[in-house]
């Protein structure tokens, strides 16, 4: 049998191909370039090698906000998870007030992230907000505008108020799957409620809280807005995580080529964190 | 082990606003003998599964008490009634080995590990999983997994009786001989209670000893497999059982024996006294034959079956089918049929005549 030769479907590729150039691909290229050369304008570059990457690598500013960046991102996972667990496992199964349920969950995954840092950046005011004025009159003292101790709780609660919702209904999703034989194979067997938690409910769950998991660290590892409209990175330094860093560096300082260099450093940091989780998930499912 | 008793057990589902509630079972009085090998066969939406779902404690029923060697268990919760229940689909924990899972509700009881691995080492041994007790549970086939839920009720030494509802669903079909013929062996070897419901004739059959037809929330008939099948206590045990079913034709009765249209039927179990109500005389397509003598009938079809073929005949406008071996010969002209007044019985509204009518 002959096969007929033709290639032009190819075509059909192109405009797909376009668009992933444009907003991805072409970004990215001219990141790397700014990383590895030095411009003072008129698009005019010098060659600088790995220069800015030593710079930054070596610089405590960056393992500053590294940290910081690392204990919001750790801290937001261990409470959202189990948070979220918890709540799935008490929300209602069946019945009127399961869409009652489901709705006031998905309420704050639907409002702008900006919102969200405009709305607690006035709830927690001290003179004025209700969060803040009541702690206050309480005596507890509470100034989140010049306390880092106060900032820090106030970004992780918004943190925690704003995407708990997210790992609560990817959970009730993952236990509105197990079959009721389950449940009642379970209480034949005579298993505690922690028994079948750790071997019926965990296990079902396993593959959204993987997604659940990556998705959170993903989207605080890079948290811009939110921090940035309550705290603005402040006070003094205390909440400047990485992008924020990053920003004030871009386009606070206009070093580009250091920016440039973080922004790569940032990127592959998050693709491999990413890559080396899933990688543990899915070989742990395969056994 | 024990014995099983219903006293009086209804059992209606909530009904939606502003109906009536409908019995899913109604009036159920019986007793299970201890190490007996039960089958509940009936149509889907028989309430067979609502009657498993009683013995194991996961329903309550609305009326009635069911007790276990005499002791009321009727409001036990599951995990104290001491029952093992093997699903539709394949209950497994994924995460644990074949051995763990086997464990499992061993462990919940707080038995002592030596014993435990001594009990799953035996169980795994007639189960013939004891080459892959160290293999995750996920990765079985569906019979395998079948096996360890029924596995996980034959470690406990204090289960009163196992219940399977209809186990073999998901079973491949060359496999479901298999597992059903090794159900049959480990109840002779650990003489346990078992309940197994099923809407398979077939399956019912070869697993129980006593087959407990359900049809419309009653137990219509108690029985071996033999006597569902000589003598039918109820139209609906005819039909269901036996392939084809057992023909049930209309008659009027004179003089204690049927007549089917204008043709007089004989049978060795003549009725007395008054009927009142639909009246019908019941014969299995094996017990009719060709004769010279007899109901004229008219052939439609004839299908052929390898060693038998079934016949179906006509008379009037009732559909009759018969049974013939292979080697007899179909009559050319004037086909006439013969009943063996032997399997000949009327019923009347539908249950048997000639003995005390059941409630």
């Amino acid at each position: 049998m002959n096969k007929t030769q033709n290639n032009k479907a190819w075509w059909l590729v192109v405009p797909v191909l376009l668009l992933v150039a444009f907003n991805a691909f072409i970004p990215l290229m001219t990141v790397v370039n700014y990383a590895f050369q030095e411009t003072f304008g008129d698009n005019v570059f010098f060659w600088e090698g790995t220069t800015w990457f030593e710079q930054v690598l070596r610089s405590p500013r960056f393992h500053a906000s590294l940290v910081r960046q690392l204990i919001f991102t750790g801290m937001i996972i261990a409470i959202e998870v189990p948070l979220g667990i918890g709540v799935a496992l008490t929300m209602p199964r069946k019945g009127p007030w399961v869409s009652v349920c489901l709705v006031l969950m998905a309420l704050p995954l639907l409002i702008p992230w900006n919102v969200v840092g405009a709305m607690w950046n006035i709830f927690a005011l001290p003179e004025i907000g209700l969060l803040g004025y009541t702690l206050n009159s309480m005596g507890i003292d509470y100034n989140f505008t010049n306390q880092p101790m106060s900032a820090w709780m106030t970004t992780v609660v918004m943190d925690v108020w704003h995407w708990t919702s997210l790992i609560v209904l990817l959970c009730y999703a993952g236990l509105s799957s197990i079959p009721d034989d389950y449940y009642q194979a379970a209480h034949i067997d005579g298993a505690s409620r922690w028994a079948i938690f750790r071997y019926i409910q965990l296990p079902k769950m396993k593959r959204v809280l993987t997604i659940a998991i990556l998705l959170r660290f993903m989207d605080s590892f890079m948290i811009y807005t939110e921090p940035f409209v309550l705290t603005g990175g402040g006070p003094g330094n205390t909440t400047t995580f990485l992008s924020i860093d990053l920003v004030k560096i871009a386009l606070g300082q206009f070093d580009l080529g250091p920016a440039a260099a973080m922004s790569l450093i940032y990127f592959l940091m998050v693709l491999l964190i990413c890559w080396a989780f899933y990688t543990i998930m899915m070989r742990n499912e395969e056994q | 082990m024990a014995q099983i008793r219903f006293r009086n057990v209804r059992h209606a589902y909530p009904p939606p606003k502003g109906k009536k509630p409908v019995y899913a079972l109604n009036q159920i009085n019986q007793v299970w003998e201890d190490g007996g090998a039960y089958a509940l066969l009936g149509p889907s939406g028989c309430g067979k599964t609502t009657l498993l779902n009683i013995i194991s404690g996961l329903l309550t029923p609305s009326e009635g008490e069911i007790l276990f060697d005499g002791a009321e268990v009727t409001h036990l919760p599951t995990s104290e009634r001491q029952i093992a229940q093997v699903f539709q689909f394949p209950v497994v924990y994924d995460t644990m080995t074949v051995f763990d899972n086997l464990a499992f509700p061993l462990r919940n009881r707080g038995m002592d590990e030596a014993l435990v691995k001594q009990r799953v080492t035996q169980i795994a041994e007639m189960l013939d999983l004891s080459a892959s007790l160290k293999k995750r549970a996920a990765g079985l086939t569906a019979d395998g997994k079948q096996k360890i839920s029924l596995g996980r009720g034959l470690v406990r030494s204090d289960v009163n009786a196992i219940l399977f509802d209809e186990p073999l669903t998901v079973i491949d079909p060359h496999l479901k001989w298999q597992l059903r013929s090794k159900l049959k062996e480990l109840h002779q070897q650990v003489g346990m209670t078992m309940i197994y419901v099923t809407h398979d004739q077939v399956e019912a059959l070869t697993f129980a000893d006593k087959v407990v037809v359900i049809y419309e929330g009653l137990v219509v008939q108690v029985g071996t497999p033999v006597e569902l099948f000589n003598k039918p206590r109820h139209t609906f045990v005819g039909y269901f059982i036996g392939s084809p079913g057992m023909n049930v034709l209309p008659c009027t009765v004179e003089n204690g024996q049927p007549v089917f249209y204008n043709s007089r039927l004989e049978t060795s179990h003549p009725v007395t006294g008054e009927l009142n109500g639909k009246l019908e005389v019941g014969i299995r397509p094996e017990f009719i034959e060709f004769a010279t003598d007899g109901i004229p009938v008219t052939i439609e079809k004839v299908e052929d079956l390898g060693r038998y073929q079934v016949i179906t005949l006509k008379h009037e406008s009732e559909i009759i089918k018969m049974v013939m071996k292979e080697d007899k010969v179909i009559p050319a002209e004037n086909p006439r049929v013969r009943f063996d007044p032997n399997r000949t019985r009327i019923y009347c509204d539908d249950w048997i005549v000639e003995e005390t009518v059941h409630e």
